[in-house]
């Protein structure tokens, strides 16, 4: 191969990549060496991509570099939907996502007599039963449907939880006793499978089954974390900040509101991300173990009766759960840190 | 002219776990009203430590110390331009330079003129509305004079301010601090490990001796102002330098013997 002709190399490249392609199905190996078509497959499109970009015009190069990002994904789902359908990869255990994608379909579209709940319940009820019932009729509406239910648990917990965890991450931050005491305790709550605490939670609550243990389970776990990064924040808000705070006539409640409190928010919102992804943890275990609808339970349930490309849809609907989430505390963040946007690129 | 600052005594004595270490020794200064003092001495010989405690910042084990108020009794006594720049990275360059009013109760639109009066004196104005990373170190430090001077306090404080700049930034930052005293004459303490940059812009120039740093000797600087860089071309300019170094020389070695 001749590296000094970039343009050569990289047409060599493609033929290699095609006539290993061909001689892979020709004489049907990828029955046999799969991971290993696969492995060597991965490492001729990075070939390629690393030589094609050679070609792109530096203009282009971020154009090029989110056709990778989209494509390479698109490659991967094309790939397995093929392998899947040649009979390369067990259906049951990876149904093709086309099989997936309709199973999604049908979630979304039917009623599940048995438990009466359907994925999205009925959702434009909501203004209304707010209006008669309050929250608790949002609670209600939230019940027969799995996809709210999930949602509605997540977020209940996680402000019932969070609230109190930045203000109590706030007292340690600031009392170095409140610190001292507490902090063995939280460590080792910390280091706890938040999920262990949900059979105490069902003893304490009148109704075992019902919503009240699962969204206290939520709410406990983010107030752990939340409580833990806030103090962290707050006591390593740094030295200088203070000083020039008081030394510009700061009084207690100013120190706290224009230097303690935004010094901490990066830290606290670390903790509120964190918070945030053991919240689904959380949520998606208690689901499979003891609830009659939500995300969690809809996957386990077609698992116990083999339903794979609806298991599989359980799993997207969780994943899109976490991404909308996620982008919602994104948002959040960039609103209450302006002063955050660009930084990491700029400093 | 009145006595300003006045400081007799003072001693600084850390707790450490080998016993007390002594970092100021018996360290006197008195300071007249609108003079420009800086203070020079080997590194650790407690001369930020000193502006610390002038800032109150931390307590003086014993000694006396006072800043004497002016007519006005609400001007706040001293403001500190801190080495590390220390301004607030979630507040803007205006909300920064407001800061102080805004501490103490200014209205919204007196501290934002006085705010756009001091940005326009560093020459800061396009950027009224970055946040700190999107500037300059040099900048960054204009910032932070100008916040102090927006605070137009009795005593200005400043810690190595321009420490950690580039020698052409430096440069450029000393000529303004030459211009802005001149439009405030403002009393200044200025600590500054720069022989160069004491001389050019100080009225007197205090050295301290290695640790524990205590008073060695205190120089008049009678170069007419106003002044510019040039002055750093003039004999007398070289003479002072040259003298002053020639008696902060031993105190340099004895500072790196002590630290060996």
């Amino acid at each position: 191969m001749n590296k000094s002709n970039p343009k050569q190399y990289l047409i060599t490249l493609a033929s290699a990549f095609l006539i290993f392609n061909l001689v892979f199905l020709g004489f049907r190996l990828w029955y046999s060496l799969f991971l290993l078509g696969l492995l060597i497959d991965f490492i001729f499109i990075v070939m390629l991509a690393e030589e094609g970009s050679k070609f792109i015009a530096a203009r282009h190069a971020t154009k090029f570099e989110r056709s990778l990002a989209i494509g390479f994904p698109i490659l991967v789902l094309v790939g397995w939907e093929l392998t899947v359908r040649a009979g390369i990869l067990n259906p049951l255990w990876f149904p093709p996502p086309s099989k997936i994608a309709v199973a999604l379909w049908q979630l979304i579209i039917s009623y599940n007599q048995f438990t009466k709940t359907s994925l999205m319940g009925r959702p434009w009820l909501i203004p209304s039963m707010f209006e008669k019932q309050g929250w608790a009729g949002i609670a209600t509406l939230a019940q027969e449907s799995d996809l709210f239910g999930t949602l509605f648990r997540v977020v209940a917990g996680f402000i019932l939880g969070f609230i109190p965890g930045i203000i109590l991450g706030v007292v340690m931050g600031v009392s170095r006793s409140v610190r001292i005491m507490l902090n063995s305790i939280l460590s080792a709550v910390y280091v706890l499978p938040k999920i262990m605490i949900f059979p105490i939670m069902m003893l304490m609550f009148a109704d075992p089954f019902g919503e009240g243990p699962k969204i206290a389970v939520v709410a406990i776990s983010a107030f752990f974390l939340v409580a833990i990064n806030t103090m962290a924040g707050v006591a390593g808000v740094d030295n200088v900040y203070l000083e020039a705070g008081r030394n510009y006539g700061a009084n207690r409640w100013q120190m706290f509101r224009h230097v303690i409190i935004p010094g901490a928010l990066p830290v606290i919102f670390a903790g509120l991300r964190l918070a945030l992804g053991t919240a689904l943890i959380v949520v998606v275990s208690i689901e499979f173990i003891r609830a009659k609808t939500g995300v969690g339970y809809l996957t386990f349930y077609y698992w116990e009766i083999m339903d794979t490309p609806k298991m599989y849809a359980g799993l997207v609907l969780v994943m899109l759960i976490g991404v909308l989430l996620n982008e919602v505390l994104q948002w959040i963040e960039t609103v209450t840190m302006p002063w955050q946007k660009g930084r990491s690129a700029n400093s | 002219m009145a006595v300003k600052i006045l400081a007799e005594n003072i001693w600084k004595t850390f707790q450490t776990a080998g016993g007390p270490i002594d970092a100021i020794k018996n360290f006197n200064l008195s300071v007249e009203e609108g003079k420009f003092v800086s203070i020079v001495g080997p590194s650790g010989c407690g001369k930020s430590t000193f502006l610390r405690i002038l800032a109150g910042l931390v307590p003086a084990t014993s000694g006396n110390l006072k800043i004497f108020p002016g007519k006005d009794l609400t001007k706040p006594l001293n403001s500190v331009v801190f080495q590390e720049y220390a301004i607030f990275p979630w507040r803007t360059v205006l909300d920064n330079v407001s800061f102080g009013p805004e501490m103490r109760g200014v209205g919204k639109k007196e501290r934002r003129e006085l705010a756009l009066h001091w940005i326009d004196a560093v020459g800061l104005n396009k950027f009224i509305d970055c946040y700190p990373h999107q500037l300059s170190g040099g900048m960054k430090q204009r910032v932070s004079i100008a916040r102090a001077l927006a605070n137009d306090p009795e005593v200005l404080l400043m810690d190595e301010p321009l420490g950690a700049l580039d020698a052409q930034t430096r440069n450029v930052l000393q000529e303004e601090l030459l211009k802005l005293w001149e439009a405030t004459h403002k009393t200044v303490i200025y600590i500054t490990h720069s022989i160069e940059e004491a001389v050019l812009l100080s009225d007197e120039v205090v050295l301290m001796t290695s640790h524990p740093g205590t008073n060695k000797i205190n120089f008049d600087i009678n170069i007419p102002r106003p002044r510019d860089l040039k002055i750093t071309g003039t004999p007398e300019f070289a003479r002072l330098t040259l003298v002053i170094w020639e008696v902060l020389r031993d105190e340099v070695i004895a500072a790196m013997e002590d630290q060996r």
